[in-house]
């Protein structure tokens, strides 16, 4: 049997996979995280990043910062499904704004001797990452940052002795002197 | 109704310190809540305390805690109010929570209250302990842990809020056994009004003038509503009838919403989906605008999906956000209570100016559609034909205050073609999660909320199985309902799956080793019937209505019987299986539809 096309087909035939970062507004209430994490693992969704501390005391308020990726469709539905959790106060997509700024931390250790450590000295210097810590054959650096400065930074590391890396997630916040 | 009165009783409380136990139940009548159905234990001890030592609120015994819950989803859905269930902790919970999560899927407002170890004790795996909110977390709509028993009053009337505004859904409140017994000042409900969670109710209206114009210009437009407008209220069903009487549009409904546009309406169409009639289908597949008013777009209802309603522009009322767009991408999504935007939508139509297209030939289509009579059948005289059982209880039904509930399988697909619903709230049955078992419970609580009503059970010999025990609680508090088992000896939606699409082999759905069920009947202490022949059916189906207590019925029918139209799984609207194509059935299904439920 001939089906007409459906225009909705059509234009799910290829779906672009985005990036955002969404920052969700809860109150601070035992098991919160809990329910965000788990509507993306009951959904499908996936988690590329995620980080969460109390933002307001007084007001009960924690800010989970999430960085995801979907079709701009799916995306739509995560903020729809974030919006039914009772403690969701609000949800935030950074997709697309051009206001949004992005920064993580990283702590990363090297560990070396001689020419490479003199070189993940200069690096760090050149991507002005802090020392934190440092021994006669050791550094701990500390480097904020984008996230894909905190990228190239590792990998350059690599070759000169990466032992280990612990990293934050990103979190987002928007230009000027408005509240988002 | 009575809150005043059970304000005033409360009043005196207010100030005065009592008991984590007391706070319960004179929340709940602060609540309105005159029914609950649960069963003690360790951890609820207390709360069953002061329930003996008021006379405001009836507890139902149940015999198993899954018939709780369904319990309170029948009195639920078939009075508008809030369902209550009190369970203990552990099992208690876990019991329940088949019923909590399909009053999640099928949008019951329910607020479930359980025991839970003491508060020193939690996360020992203490006797009877389990994590009732990780187990609830999407099992409900929203659930809490209460840690202090100052939070307890306020816990409960947010839940209740929480329960029946929006989306209606389950709540759980898990209480600690100490918290129970803890005391702290009793506040009254009045104290607690501003809660956080507040849903949009009040549509758009400039979305709602654009859905009106392209209404107005429809040649083939067609309204498909769901349980969203039952849970609406009585005034949603009549608006609907309104914009229907004013727009003379083709109207379909879901297997949830039926009731709400009355079956003997001239615009009804039957329900539509998987089992639903030739003439909703097609119309749903022809139409140039859709008008969708409180149902989701189920993959029961749309069959495959890029097939489906190809070339309509789609109008999309609900009052949860994520529905909008999430299966069906739609033209116009308004976030709205059914019942208001219909209401909108009727003032609307009748203030547009300009020229309407004439719904002639459309109408004309569908009653070529209409002929098919695709929910016919061929009668027997030796064998009962489940549908003929059906349409006589219909029959010899449809005259007084009847309420239906259903289990899960053909039997419910048929009922649904098959039994005709003038009104809201009188159709219970496991939409969303397909629970089987649900219908005797739930015919419970609907019996325990109209004591004379007529309530059936349309059932199946499998399902029954699941619940049977709760017969038990029927006799107990003198609920007559009447379970009505159509018996053909198999699981029958499961056999017939087996015969389309996995080559006649009946693995495991042969209902094996079936009890007497009149026997059992008498056992349990009720009326037990039994009907061999099509010419007993009005005989005894009037010796059922007549009998003061509960009846089982075991209506034996048709062993081979298949539930058709059907539009196989991974196949559009315009693709139904009509029973006379059942010769080459096998092929018609692809390989990609098998992997689909």
């Amino acid at each position: 049997m001939n089906q007409p096309a459906s225009a909705y087909f059509i234009s799910e035939e290829k779906p672009e996979i985005i990036r955002t970062t969404l920052a969700v507004i809860v109150k601070n209430e035992p098991g919160v995280l809990g329910r965000v994490v788990g509507l993306f693992s009951a959904r499908g969704y996936n988690i590329e990043s995620l980080t969460v501390a109390e933002t307001d005391h007084a007001k009960h308020t924690s800010r989970i910062t999430i960085v995801t990726s979907g079709t701009l469709a799916t995306l739509a539905q995560i903020k729809a499904q974030l919006n039914r959790i009772v403690p969701v106060k609000r949800v935030i997509d950074f997709h697309g704004d051009s206001d949004a700024l992005s920064r993580e931390l990283a702590l990363i250790k090297v560990a070396g001797k001689g020419d490479d450590r003199v070189e993940s000295l200069r690096l760090a210097d050149a991507f002005k990452a802090k020392v934190l810590d440092a021994g006669l054959e050791h550094f701990t650096f500390e480097l904020t940052g984008s996230s894909k400065k905190l990228d190239d930074f590792i990998s350059m590391m690599k070759p000169l002795g990466l032992v280990e890396v612990s990293r934050t997630g990103v979190a987002t916040i928007r230009r000027g002197k408005g509240k988002v | 109704m009575s809150s005043s009165k059970n304000k005033s009783a409360n009043d005196k409380l207010i100030g005065t310190e009592i008991s984590g136990a007391e706070i319960i139940v004179n929340a709940l009548r602060e609540q309105g809540v005159d029914t609950i159905f649960g069963y003690p234990g360790g951890a609820v001890l207390p709360i069953y305390d002061a329930l003996y030592q008021q006379d405001y609120i009836t507890h139902v015994l149940v015999r198993h805690e899954q018939g709780a819950s369904h319990m309170a989803e029948g009195f639920a859905r078939s009075t508008g109010k809030c369902g209550t269930v009190l369970v203990t902790s552990g099992p208690g919970v876990t019991n329940a929570i088949t019923g909590i999560v399909d009053a999640l899927l099928d949008s019951i407002p329910m607020v479930v209250l359980c025991g839970q170890v003491p508060t020193h004790l939690i996360g020992t795996d203490a006797f009877q302990e389990a994590d009732t909110t990780g187990l609830t977390r999407s099992a409900a709509k929203h659930n809490y842990l209460v840690k202090s028993v100052d939070d307890l009053e306020g816990i409960i009337h947010e839940a209740y809020h929480i329960a029946t505004t929006g989306r209606p859904g389950p709540v759980v409140i898990d209480i600690p056994k100490d918290v129970q017994f803890g005391k702290t000042i009793f506040k009254g409900k009045n104290s607690y009004k501003d809660f956080e969670y507040d849903p949009i109710t009040e549509p758009y209206m400039p979305a709602i003038k654009m859905a009106i114009d392209l209404l107005a210009k429809a040649k083939k437009p067609v309204i498909y509503t769901g349980g969203g407008i039952i849970n609406a209220g009585k005034e949603a069903s009549e608006a609907l009838r309104e914009l229907v009487k004013i727009t003379n549009f083709p109207i379909t409904s879901t297997l949830m919403g039926l009731g709400a546009y009355p079956a003997s309406g001239k615009n009804w169409l039957g329900m539509l989906g998987m089992h639903g009639s030739y003439e909703a289908n097609l119309t749903m597949h022809d139409c140039d605008v859709m008008l969708c008013i409180g149902a989701r777009f189920d993959d029961r209802v749309t069959g495959r999906l890029d097939a489906f309603s190809p070339n309509s522009k789609k109008i999309h009322i609900d009052i949860e956000p994520s529905s909008i767009n999430k299966n069906v991408r739609v033209d116009i999504g308004i976030v709205a209570d059914a019942g208001i935007a219909t209401k909108a939508l009727v003032e609307e139509w009748k203030n547009h100016k300009g020229k309407r297209p004439n719904l002639d030939a459309w109408w004309n289509e569908i009653n070529v559609w209409r002929e098919r009579n695709s929910f016919g059948y061929k009668n027997s005289d030796d064998i009962i034909i489940p549908q003929f059982a059906i349409e006589r209880l219909y029959e010899l039904t449809k005259d007084r205050k009847t309420y239906i509930t259903t289990e899960v399988g053909l039997h419910q697909m048929w009922a649904a073609q098959h039994y005709h619903f003038e009104e809201p709230n009188h159709w219970m049955t496991s939409g969303g999660l397909g629970t089987m078992g649900y219908g005797l419970p739930a015919a419970v609580g609907v019996q325990k909320a109209h004591p004379d009503a007529l309530v059936i059970d349309i059932a199946g010999d499998a399902s029954v199985q699941m619940t049977m025990q709760e017969i038990s609680c029927a006799i107990q508090y003198n609920l007559p309902v009447k379970i009505f088992i159509m018996n053909n000896e198999w699981m029958g939606m499961v056999r017939q799956w087996q015969q389309l699409l996995h080559g006649e082999r009946y693995s495991h759905s042969y209902s094996h080793s079936l009890p007497d069920f009149v026997k059992m009947a008498e056992a349990f202490g009720c009326l037990g019937l039994r009907i061999d022949k099509p010419s007993e059916l009005d005989a005894k189906i009037k010796e059922m209505i007549d009998y003061d207590g509960p009846v089982i019925v075991d209506c034996r029918v048709s062993k081979i019987e298949n539930c058709f139209p059907m539009i196989p799984s991974g196949k559009a609207h315009n693709e139904m299986l009509m029973p006379d194509d059942l010769g080459d059935i096998g092929s018609v299904i692809t390989d990609a539809g098998k992997k689909l439920v």
